[in-house]
């Protein structure tokens, strides 16, 4: 099975950032990148296809130079070979909205006719959650979100999607299909220190954004159809509630708000 | 409990490691935050070494990470650091074992062991499948090992050896034992050279027991070791060894690691120490971060463990050209293990009374290091091999 991995490189999630002087995006200044989470839940899934199924893993990432560090570090826990869509610096792509993104990613890799293509569900910096989908109807394939488990089952898959509110959809669909994969169903791995040296004999094919662009004008970026507006820091606040009535009152009452207010039971 | 840990970067020092290193460096640190920190503090208090991590840091290639081939990982010697930091920003005596593994027992069967050992050993210790240890220490010479009393005589195809070791890491959970003893009329009649051996510890008349009453390296084993008449081929003589100058490579190899393991634990000391000094008020209900004593510690923990982290990556890029002299070598592992406890001491003082519990790393930390401070060659005995370098008269 040939599979193709779309994966981001994030700001870290424990970053401590700074919205930049335009109030636009944040601050790059000494902010540490890593994989996208669930590309890296989506990396893993397919990692382990390849041992129980054999095949190939092609990891596609579209960023700046510094993104060639989440990719080998892909390539590192056991990808085959990636594709590097690099952008000339920080802006080039921030003039692309996801659609803008999924056009560059989808001339990037239909040439390779992958049997299964894999990208996480949401990114962690952006959370459009948009570019896996259109990605697969730019490609023309069948597609399911949030998948937490894939299955090969006769010539197509088997996938478990999660729904709200604890219930899960079992769905078959058949290959070639794009997935995009929710976080946490599997532990990831760790590179190896024998992957990291291996992964420098890895091939990495560098597509210049503006290349891609050259040889087809339809990529192009048009005028976005989502524009980011304004970033900002959520505001700090800090308040005391006391909940009187009896203790099963007081109880029942501070359920009612872990459940309903700051939603975390 | 205590902080998840936020990296210790004042001078941009990432920018001075290649992907590569960064990468393995990343590997072991997420290796370390996910399996080894949430278990250290119970490890430590119960006296147990985590051997159910042994496995996993095989598959990692954590085992002899810088020597090449028969399983192991390659790395290059800064790479082997920056491991070395991540697991000893987990525990010491964890590290230690890890040490002890690569640079004491994979390293002299790597560099003076025959073929035929090298291939019957070193995959399996790679893998963790072995464990090793070394046995160079005696109850009555430490820092003077050159008078042993370990006696190997060889009777026909076979050596026989007798004598005591002490201090031995990973003694009791030992597949295979370096030995280190003075060979009995070698070469001539009267003569005796320091020869290394591979000795089964399943043989009989060797005999591990561990060391109980330990409040250092409590997640490590510490054991003596006696030999008493135990016979082994002459075929695990290691061939390429003789003279006191063989256990002393192996040191100079586990010394520079120590010498970046410090560090990794200054950096659990003084970020523990930087976020509690955060979020502990006291005074006009500001954060102790803000007091001006508080600041000065922190300060002086900051800058010394940058000189360390370029020290040890100096040192590092001369071990990778070849060029690394053991003085060298004395001076980052003396320096830095200094300087990590008393970042111990200074970050256990700015946690006040929360420092001395085990909510927080630091006093395991400080316990750890009075070890560190004195295998390996002792602070004061790196001093003396400074001080006869620079100098050119040996004071030992």
């Amino acid at each position: 099975m040939k599979i193709i991995v779309a994966i981001k490189q994030v700001p870290e999630r424990d970053a401590r950032i700074r919205i930049d002087s335009g109030n636009k995006w944040i601050d790059l200044e000494d902010v540490e990148f890593s994989m996208n989470e669930s590309d890296a839940y989506a990396l893993e899934e397919a990692l382990q296809l390849k041992e129980a199924h054999g095949g190939e893993v092609i990891v596609v990432s579209a960023g700046p130079e510094r993104a060639g560090k989440t990719i080998r570090e892909a390539l590192a826990k056991g990808a085959d070979r990636a594709i590097h869509l690099q952008s000339s610096d920080e802006t080039e792509l921030a003039a692309y909205d996801a659609l803008g993104v999924a056009r560059l990613l989808a001339a990037s890799i239909q040439d390779e006719k992958a049997d299964l293509v894999l990208t996480g569900l949401q990114s962690d910096d952006l959370g459009l959650g948009q570019t896996g989908v259109i990605l697969a109807e730019l490609l023309g394939l069948p597609h399911a979100s949030l998948i937490l488990k894939i299955e090969v089952a006769g010539n197509g898959l088997k996938v478990l999607r999660e729904l709200e509110d604890g219930w899960f959809q079992h769905i078959e669909l058949a290959t070639p299909a794009v997935l995009t994969i929710q976080s946490g169903n599997t532990k990831l791995r760790y590179a190896t220190l024998m992957g990291i040296k291996k992964a420098k004999t890895k091939e990495v094919r560098v597509i210049a954004v503006a290349d891609l662009v050259a040889s087809d004008p339809s990529l192009k970026p048009t005028a976005p159809s989502v524009v980011l507006d304004q970033v900002k820091l959520p505001h700090k606040q800090r308040s005391t509630q006391l909940l009187g009535g009896s203790p099963a009152e007081a109880a029942a009452a501070l359920v009612e708000k872990l459940q309903f207010e700051v939603r975390v039971i | 409990m205590g902080f998840k840990f936020q990296n210790v970067d004042f001078l941009k020092f990432d920018t001075l490691l290649n992907e590569d290193e960064r990468l393995v460096r990343d590997t072991a640190r997420a290796f370390v935050e996910d399996n080894l920190v949430p278990i250290i503090e119970d490890c430590f208090r119960e006296g147990r070494f985590p051997r159910e991590l042994v496995p996993q840091m095989g598959e990692l290639g954590f085992f002899g990470a810088n020597l090449h081939g028969y399983g192991c990982a390659g790395m290059s010697n800064v790479e082997y650091g920056l491991v070395m930091q991540e697991l000893e920003r987990g525990d010491s005596g964890f590290r230690s074992f890890v040490s002890v593994q690569s640079a004491l027992v994979m390293y002299p069967i790597y560099t003076f062991g025959s073929e035929e050992q090298k291939q019957k050993w070193l995959p399996d210790l790679a893998s963790g499948r072995k464990l090793g240890c070394f046995g160079l220490t005696e109850p009555g010479f430490g820092s003077n090992p050159g008078g042993m009393t370990t006696r190997a005589r060889k009777v026909g195809d076979e050596y026989i050896l007798n004598g005591e070791k002490m201090w031995i890491t990973s003694g009791n959970i030992a597949d295979v034992a370096i030995i280190w003893a003075k060979v009995v009329d070698d070469p001539e009649p009267g003569k005796e050279t320091v020869r290394g051996f591979l000795v089964e510890t399943d043989r009989p008349g060797f005999r591990a027991d561990e060391v109980h009453g330990k409040w250092s390296l409590r997640a490590s084993v510490t054991s003596g070791l006696s030999l008493q008449d135990v016979h082994i081929p002459a075929s695990n003589l290691l061939p390429g060894s003789g003279g006191l100058k063989s256990p002393l490579m192996c040191l100079n190899q586990a010394r520079y690691g120590i010498s970046w393991g410090a560090i990794g634990a200054a950096m659990s000391c003084y970020d523990t120490a930087l976020q509690y000094a955060k979020t502990r008020k006291q005074f006009r209900n500001e954060p102790i971060a803000s007091h001006q004593l508080i600041q000065e510690k922190l300060v002086w923990m900051i800058s010394e463990i940058s000189k360390a982290q370029l020290l040890s990556l100096h040192a590092g890029r001369l071990k990778d050209a070849g060029t690394l002299t053991h003085e060298i070598i004395s001076l980052a592992k003396r320096n830095n293990v200094w300087m990590a406890l008393e970042c111990a001491r200074m970050a256990r003082q700015v946690l006040g009374a929360n420092g001395i519990t085990e909510d927080y790393p630091i006093m395991r930390h400080m316990m750890n290091l009075e070890s560190v401070i004195t295998y390996e060659g002792t602070h004061d005995i790196h001093a003396l091999i400074i001080g006869g370098h620079i100098t050119g008269s040996p004071a030992f």
